[in-house]
């Protein structure tokens, strides 16, 4: 079966978007990415979609759905490298991805997540002093 | 107004909905839509197909490249003989869903084009129409 | 409908007298525009639609029969040319409706029978009304292209997107906001950020006359799609007139990044991104 790979970059995990998803495709990733941010003890997760040329409601969902699911597991998640006519057609439809973080590529992406982590780090080592 | 292309597709599975975009997206770049353009009717079109599938249980789809003095359009039409909409005024608000979905498939794929029409009928089924213009 | 090779026969036999006053009436009109078309020029495009005219009329059909295509394709040809030129309806269609005189002329002088003379001149006379009626419309057809053209030019003339210091972009919207121009404003900013790699984007609206509910909404979905891609924007040259507006319309901007001015706006961005600036002695120069 049809699977997209996802990759282990120290504690991250990337996932490169690069077919025009059906539907199937879309909720086996969300399966495969939950398995293993539990399994590679992963602090965060980048979704790479600079390839997907639409994202409607039902892609758009399942990244929602990733993103809180990550949270869930104590991951952070980062949205990377979406098209302007994709983000504009987004708008549009009504979905602007709250509580999803993003940033224009990879490079960007790891810096946030980075961001991220250390002040989570920081704001539970306070709670815990 | 003249139709320069005409043809029907049909929606019985979820490979076919990624047929369909792809389907919209080459006849959109045939009239030389600009590329949001494009982005906005193959994102509506993909919402549409979905309805289809899931609440009309399959239809078709009819693809029209369509020209009205100067500008050019691609239109739209999306049937099924499911079990219609029983309250249309409700189904096209944000966020209504009878499914699992958003509830962002007709009132947002209405924010995507410039004609829309649905009509419905309980018992018989749905047709909506939608069209961009360039 | 019967075939007129004796109308076409006349016309052709009497080609240069035709030719010779059809051109003079046009030189005499009143609508004739010399400092946009030279009188070489005139001349040869009245021979050309004279012999074309006479292949066609002999056949006896009305202008939407496949007859009249050689007439009509030049037609269209010199109607455009004369729409660029800056030619007004009437002055184009007067190509066309004063060739009715030489052509009367002909057929009087020409056919005795009263009868074959009514026919010969109402069938001229309709031939000629339709093919000006013809060419007012391929006329306003390609005003129209011109006007469509012009407004595109126009659009992406009006959008300039300018990057500040590493990392930021600003977009001094000048004038009034529709929704055609707000949606070519987003995509340049969109991909400007793209392009640049830019992580904040300066929205000025300084030069922006008033601020309606759409105008507003716009604004709100170019914050948005830009957050979608990664980048942040801040929209300043909020006048207090417009400050006023936005909250009476219920419009909330509190998502979003405000300031009065772009000079505070661009210290924002340069603290969001880690610059900074400080002022340092100027040395005097040495006299």
């Amino acid at each position: 079966m049809e699977r997209i790979p996802i990759l282990k970059m120290g504690n991250f995990l990337l996932v490169t978007v690069q077919v025009d998803m059906h539907d199937r495709l879309a909720m086996t990733l969300q399966d495969d990415l939950t398995g293993r941010i539990v399994k590679d003890h992963a602090h965060g997760v980048l979704i790479d979609i600079s390839s997907l040329e639409i994202v409607d409601s039902f892609i758009g969902r399942m990244i929602g759905n990733i993103a809180s699911m990550a949270r869930v597991l104590d991951a952070e998640t980062v949205v990377v490298g979406m098209r302007p006519a994709v983000a504009i057609t987004l708008v549009e439809l009504g979905l602007s991805l709250p509580g999803v973080r993003t940033a224009l590529n990879v490079d960007k992406g790891v810096e946030l997540l980075k961001g991220c982590i250390e002040q989570r780090a920081t704001a539970n080592g306070h709670v815990a002093g | 107004m003249a139709t320069l292309r005409d043809e029907i597709f049909p929606i019985r599975s979820s490979d076919d909905i990624v047929k369909v975009r792809q389907v919209t997206r080459e006849w959109a770049l045939m009239q030389t839509f600009s590329l949001v353009d494009q982005t906005k009717i193959v994102t509506a079109a993909s919402e549409l197909a979905r309805n289809t599938l899931e609440y009309g249980r399959g239809g078709e789809v009819r693809i029209q490249a369509v020209q009205e003095g100067p500008r050019r359009g691609v239109r739209l039409t999306f049937t099924d003989q499911g079990p219609g909409i029983p309250d249309l005024a409700k189904a096209l608000q944000d966020g209504f869903t009878t499914g699992s979905g958003m509830g962002l498939g007709l009132s947002g794929s209405k924010r995507l084009v410039n004609d829309f029409d649905i009509q419905s009928e309980v018992g018989k089924g749905t047709t909506v129409m939608i069209a961009r213009w360039k | 409908m019967e075939k007129r090779t004796k109308l076409a026969e006349m016309v052709r036999n009497q080609h240069d007298v035709i030719l010779k006053d059809w051109v003079e009436s046009q030189l005499n009109a009143t609508t004739l525009r010399r400092e946009l078309m030279k009188e070489s020029e005139l001349r040869e495009q009245s021979r050309e639609f004279l012999s074309l005219y006479t292949q066609s009329v002999q056949s006896g059909e009305g202008i939407g029969d496949a007859a009249w295509k050689p007439v009509k394709d030049f037609l269209g040809q010199i109607t455009r040319s004369r729409v660029l030129l800056g030619f007004t309806p009437s002055e184009t269609a007067t190509f066309i409706f004063s060739l009715k005189q030489p052509l009367f002329d002909v057929i009087r002088s020409t056919l005795k029978d009263p009868k074959e003379l009514v026919a010969d001149i109402w069938a001229t006379t309709t031939l000629l009304d339709n093919l000006g009626l013809y060419v007012m419309e391929l006329h306003q057809q390609n005003r129209e292209e011109v006007i469509h053209r012009q407004q595109e030019e126009l659009l992406e003339l009006s959008t300039p997107v300018v990057q500040l210091f590493e990392n930021i972009l600003a977009l001094p919207l000048i004038g009034t906001l529709d929704s055609a121009r707000t949606q070519v404003v987003m995509e340049n900013l969109l991909q400007r950020i793209v392009e640049t790699g830019a992580m904040i984007a300066i929205i000025d609206i300084t030069g922006v006359p008033t601020v309606d509910t759409l105008v507003a909404q716009h604004l709100l979905k170019t914050v948005a799609a830009a957050r979608l891609m990664g980048a942040d924007c801040i929209i300043s040259g909020i006048r207090p007139q417009i400050a006023q507006t936005i909250v009476h319309l219920g419009v909330d901007l509190s998502e979003v990044t405000t300031k009065a001015t772009l000079a505070d706006a661009f210290m924002i961005a340069l603290q969001r991104t880690g610059a900074s600036v400080t002022k340092s002695a100027v040395s005097q120069p040495k006299g």
